[in-house]
């Protein structure tokens, strides 16, 4: 059942909240011990939110919009009492005392969390090998990563374990492991949803998303979530246009631009490069004006990126200390204490960004690098800029490939080029979303990338959802 | 820029304050020269005239009344650190780390 | 031009400061929890100001106000500015990274005018957040015997002005007396308690010396100035150590040097390397400040009076120069508005001046009623009261808030008339006719020593009621000396 056909069922009685968790539970059960979707299943706590729902049904209170509807939380989302582990060694078994603004919005709207999902450690990668809890594995064929650093939210709504989930998302990390894993994964405009509560990576990239396995339950969910909260500076004042009422108002006569830069971009898979055509011509056989256009600096994205958000998150993570919480490996100094704890409690990958960001900052080279970098994000929003002018949504491969085999990728520059068509959306700041579109020739999920201007989620999610009703 | 030396290496994790055996930094320092390579890209663009964006959404002047609000986190955070004493944190010697 | 006595002939100090200020308000930079000082450990503390992870900053919109308001008083320019990481390892810092402002801070330029009229310059003024603090357990409470430390984060995120002054002090009284003006400027605008011995108000001094003539030496930093003497004794002890070093052929190292009040000395802190990397970057978390002109104008518009105007305002009223001591200490003593007013009522100006400036350092002093102050005045000026009298009824106008004339009454102070005066006066010269044929005879000199024994004779008649003055005239006019 969908996000939001299980809600109208429980708001009418007509389903409980219980039996829907209960059914939730058996899936996982079934299933995750082969896939590792969770860092921890919350059965106990979800089970007794449901009875709650039902006790509000029951008493004709309104339990909300997603009353009943199991939901996984990355991570590296801050719920009360419950560890928050980044699926780092450094924060195991700490529970923060407060909730993410969207936990507590989930829960006003009668979301039930049924467990924390298995993430890249501290959200940097792009296929969840990087978890110090071990990988998760794509439920279309468990030889194959499912995509990162959300893998683990991704294959919970894959295999069923959830009909919803949130990711983080700062170079694609929503995006690529929906399209791997064969789900809606949505980033929205930076600050459209409140960062409060998320475990930053990188302050000016981050943002929260949902997973779904329809655009109009992203929708729905993206609603709930979305929204102006004043503990967040960086977030959007501006009143939330609504998204559901309008999805399927079609796509005749919106302009639609093939990014060339990424549609043609260094690795992109033959069979990946055929779905996004049939993409286009779907979109055009419904009235929409497909064409290619340039957007020059995007080619700079990938470099841009590797400067800016490892020197963010160098900063971001100076905090784990071992001074007020997580891992302390004890030493007779404070500055002995910093070392061996951090040492002891990040993987590679988070000690390479670190110190690439650090080396980025540091005196002699901030100008030459971070500083450098922050500029080619302005000729980025400008090429965008320019494009919007002419076109309404933007399209895209969301990954160069189907999903690849576990392990496949050791070189971290490999890696990191799984993020070539996803992160300039971050860099600028604007929506995308990526929708299941076919498979490739290995019969694996591919997605195809949606990218809207700023604060345009509506024609983004409306071009989405005719993409989706085309397979239908 | 030349391309990134073991000693530079070293400097930047004693800066990150992470503390790596030779053979780590064998394995990082040419993988983080690849990186920066990769990234010679920008590094070689000229844009003197190109102003910064150090936040993508354009707001300012951000701010809140001045009310107090207590948390209520204090007794949670204590009993999860990792050493207190006295209602404090409580860490080893601070000598030779004094900004 | 030097005014570094302390210094051998010849030598010279440059001093500059840096001052920390607590701003007075009712929560933190960028949390709601309370900036209170004294609170039970960790009492006032949240996810952001402990940098939990996921926690985010919201700026304070008073602790903006009172910054601007503060450059305003020092007339610096206000500008967009920007926050920024200035990143570091230190248990008193919980994100280790303090977010302050480097390139673009709020207040540029400016300058502050010591009493003296000595112009110092502003180089800038910057928003940024405290740390927690750090309690050095065994050792005797020193960092570099402690077995362990605890650290307390209820100061840690609370809002702070940094002010930076150009190098333009010269010797440890000017030093001192900007530490005091300033102080006297945030009071007055309100921007903060500024209480050195409470930390709300931190001074580091920048000092370095040189032969006079020749360019400027290194400077080292001086910290834990906990008062304005310790201010005093640290700057000159360290140019004394300084000038030492440079005489013995030695150089002068750069670095940061820790003030010990027991021992009257500086110790190395820290060395100095070329620049700590703190890799600044632009906050990512919060947004520019962009203050409006209406803004700059409001705050210019709602600017008190400050000590400087205050003290050019009693000195055009009393007729003297605004760095008269009297004038100086009025205005210091928040006792201007009174010195004004009675002024301004008719009183003498000198007189009023004098009492402020040695007898009404007492608390209490600011509400005395101008009236009364007036009235006891012009008592004294028409002879009503002598001097020692009119000290005496002003102490108890402190204390007890009545009129003068009536506290006078009470302890019959009533001065003599002339009537009343002229009889006692007619009965000493009678009881001594010896002494009063000498004193008309005699020379200046002569009657100068008699002068004093007739007027011994009469106070001791009067019962200490006698004007001096109207006396010793009465006197001459009996003997027949005029003029």
């Amino acid at each position: 059942m969908t996000a939001r056909a299980i809600a109208a069922a429980v708001r009418s009685g007509e389903r409980s909240a219980r039996s829907v968790v209960e059914e939730h539970l058996a899936a996982i059960d079934r299933r995750e011990a082969e896939l590792h979707a969770f860092n921890l299943v919350t059965g106990d706590e979800a089970l007794t939110a449901a009875d709650a729902i039902d006790a509000q049904v029951a008493a004709g209170e309104d339990p909300g919009p997603l009353a009943g509807v199991p939901i996984a939380l990355k991570d590296n989302l801050c719920t009360t009492g419950i560890p928050t582990t980044c699926s780092s060694k450094i924060l195991e078994g700490w529970r923060p005392p407060y909730d993410a603004t969207v936990v507590e919005r989930l829960s006003a709207a009668g979301a039930i969390s049924v467990g924390k999902t298995n993430l890249d450690e501290f959200a940097m990668g792009s296929s969840t090998e990087n978890s110090a809890f071990g990988p998760s594995k794509n439920p279309h064929d468990i030889t194959k990563v499912p995509g990162g650093s959300s893998g683990g939210s991704a294959v919970a709504v894959a295999a069923g374990f959830a009909p919803l989930a949130l990711g983080s998302d700062t170079g694609g990390s929503i995006r690529q492991p929906a399209a791997l894993c064969g789900v809606v994964g949505v980033k929205p405009t930076y600050g459209r949803v409140s960062r409060y509560g998320l475990v930053a990576f990188a302050s000016s990239l981050d943002q929260i998303g949902p997973f779904a396995t329809t655009v109009a339950d992203a929708a729905a969910l993206y609603e709930v979530i979305a929204g102006y909260d004043e503990r967040d500076s960086t977030s959007i004042p501006e009143a939330l246009p609504t998204v559901l009422d309008r999805l399927d108002e079609g796509v005749s006569g919106l302009r639609v631009g093939l990014v060339t830069e990424l549609c043609q971009a260094e690795g992109i898979a033959p069979d990946v490069a055929t779905r996004v055509v049939a993409a286009a011509e779907a979109l055009s056989a419904a009235g929409a004006k497909v064409e290619e256009v340039s957007v020059p600096a995007v080619i700079y994205g990938l470099s841009a990126y590797y400067l800016i958000a490892p020197a963010e998150a160098s900063s971001n993570l100076a905090r784990y200390d071992g001074v007020r919480y997580g891992l302390r490996v004890d030493a007779p100094t404070t500055g002995e204490m910093y070392d061996r704890t951090r040492t002891a409690g990040f993987g590679a990958e988070v000690e390479r960004r670190i110190m690439l960001g650090t080396y980025a900052l540091s005196a002699g080279y901030y100008d030459a690098y971070y500083g450098k970098a922050q500029k080619v994000r302005t000729l980025i929003i400008r090429d965008f800029e320019a494009a919007y002018e002419r076109f309404d949504v933007l399209l895209s491969p969301t990954s160069p490939t189907t999903a690849f085999t576990l392990g496949a990728k050791a070189d971290p520059l490999a890696m990191y080029l799984n993020d070539v068509c996803t992160i300039p959306s971050n860099l600028a700041g604007h929506p995308a979303m990526s929708v299941p579109f076919g498979v490739g020739a290995d019969g694996l999920p591919v997605g195809i990338q949606v990218m809207a201007n700023a604060l345009d989620e509506v024609t983004m999610f409306r071009v989405a959802a005719a993409l989706e009703g085309a397979l239908a | 820029m030349a391309s990134l030396s073991r000693e530079e290496v070293a400097h930047v994790a004693k800066l990150a304050r992470l503390e790596l055996t030779d053979e780590q930094i064998d394995t990082f320092t040419p993988q983080l020269a690849a990186i920066l390579e990769h990234a010679a890209d920008v590094e070689a663009l000229d844009l003197a005239d190109v102003p910064p964006t150090s936040h993508p959404y354009p707001l300012k002047n951000v701010w809140r009344p001045d009310v107090p609000r207590d948390a209520g986190v204090r007794d949670a955070v204590l009993a999860a650190a990792p050493a207190t004493q006295d209602g404090m944190f409580l860490v080893p010697s601070v000598l030779g780390e004094a900004p | 031009m030097t005014d570094s006595s302390v210094l051998p002939e010849g030598w010279g100090m440059v001093i500059g400061l840096e001052v920390h200020c607590e701003l007075a308000t009712a929560t933190k930079l960028f949390c709601r929890c309370a900036n209170n000082f004294g609170d039970l450990p960790n009492a006032n503390t949240c996810p952001t100001c402990l940098g939990l992870p996921g926690s985010l900053p919201v700026l304070n919109e008073t602790a903006v106000e009172l910054a601007m308001r503060l450059g305003r008083a020092l007339n610096s320019e206000i500008n967009r500015s920007v926050f920024s990481r200035k990143n570091y390892f230190y248990p008193d810092q919980p994100k280790d990274y303090q977010v302050t402002q480097y390139d673009l801070p709020t207040n540029l330029g400016g300058h502050l005018d010591l009493p003296s009229g000595l112009r110092i310059g502003i180089t800038r003024a910057h928003i940024e957040e405290d740390t927690g603090k750090l309690n050095h357990v065994g050792g005797g409470g020193r960092i570099h015997d402690a077995d362990h430390s605890l650290v307390d984060y209820n100061r840690s995120g609370v809002p702070l002005v940094e002010i930076v002054s150009e190098a333009d002090m010269r010797s440890s009284e000017q030093a001192k007396d900007y530490a005091s003006e300033l102080r006297a400027i945030l009071l007055a605008t309100g921007v903060s308690d500024a209480k050195m011995e409470e930390g709300s108000m931190r001074v580091d001094a920048n000092v370095s010396v040189h032969k006079l003539g020749e360019p400027w030496g290194t400077r080292c930093e001086i910290k834990n100035l906990n008062s304005l003497r310790s201010l005093g004794r640290a700057i000159d002890h360290e140019a004394l150590r300084q000038v030492d070093l440079l005489d013995n052929g030695e150089t002068v190292r750069q670095e940061t040097r820790h003030w010990d009040e027991a021992s009257g000395r500086t110790g190395t802190l820290r060395v100095k390397e070329d620049a700590d990397d703190y890799r600044y970057f632009p906050e990512p978390d919060l947004v520019p400040l962009e203050p409006s002109a209406e803004d700059i104008a409001r705050i210019d518009a709602a600017l008190p009076k400050l000590p400087a105007a205050r003290r050019g305002s009693l000195a055009d009223a009393a007729g003297i120069a605004a760095t008269e001591g009297g004038v100086v200490m009025a205005v210091e003593r928040g006792l201007d508005d009174l010195a004004l007013a009675a002024i301004g009522g008719g009183a003498d100006a000198a007189r009023v001046l004098t009492h402020i400036e040695h007898n009404l350092a007492v608390e209490g002093a600011e509400s005395l009623s101008a009236e009364h102050f007036t009235a006891l005045v012009a008592m004294e000026t028409s002879g009503e009261l002598t001097a020692t009298q009119a000290k005496t009824v002003l102490a108890e106008m402190v204390t007890s808030g009545q009129a003068p004339a009536d506290i006078a009454q009470a302890h019959g102070f009533e001065a003599l008339d002339t009537g009343a005066l002229e009889g006692i006066v007619d009965g000493v010269i009678a009881a001594h006719p010896d002494e009063w044929e000498q004193f008309r005879a005699g020379d200046d000199k002569a009657r100068g020593k008699l002068t004093g024994f007739f007027m011994g004779k009469v106070m001791h008649a009067s019962k200490g009621q006698a004007d001096g003055k109207a006396a010793t005239a009465l006197l001459r006019t009996k003997a027949g000396i005029y003029g």
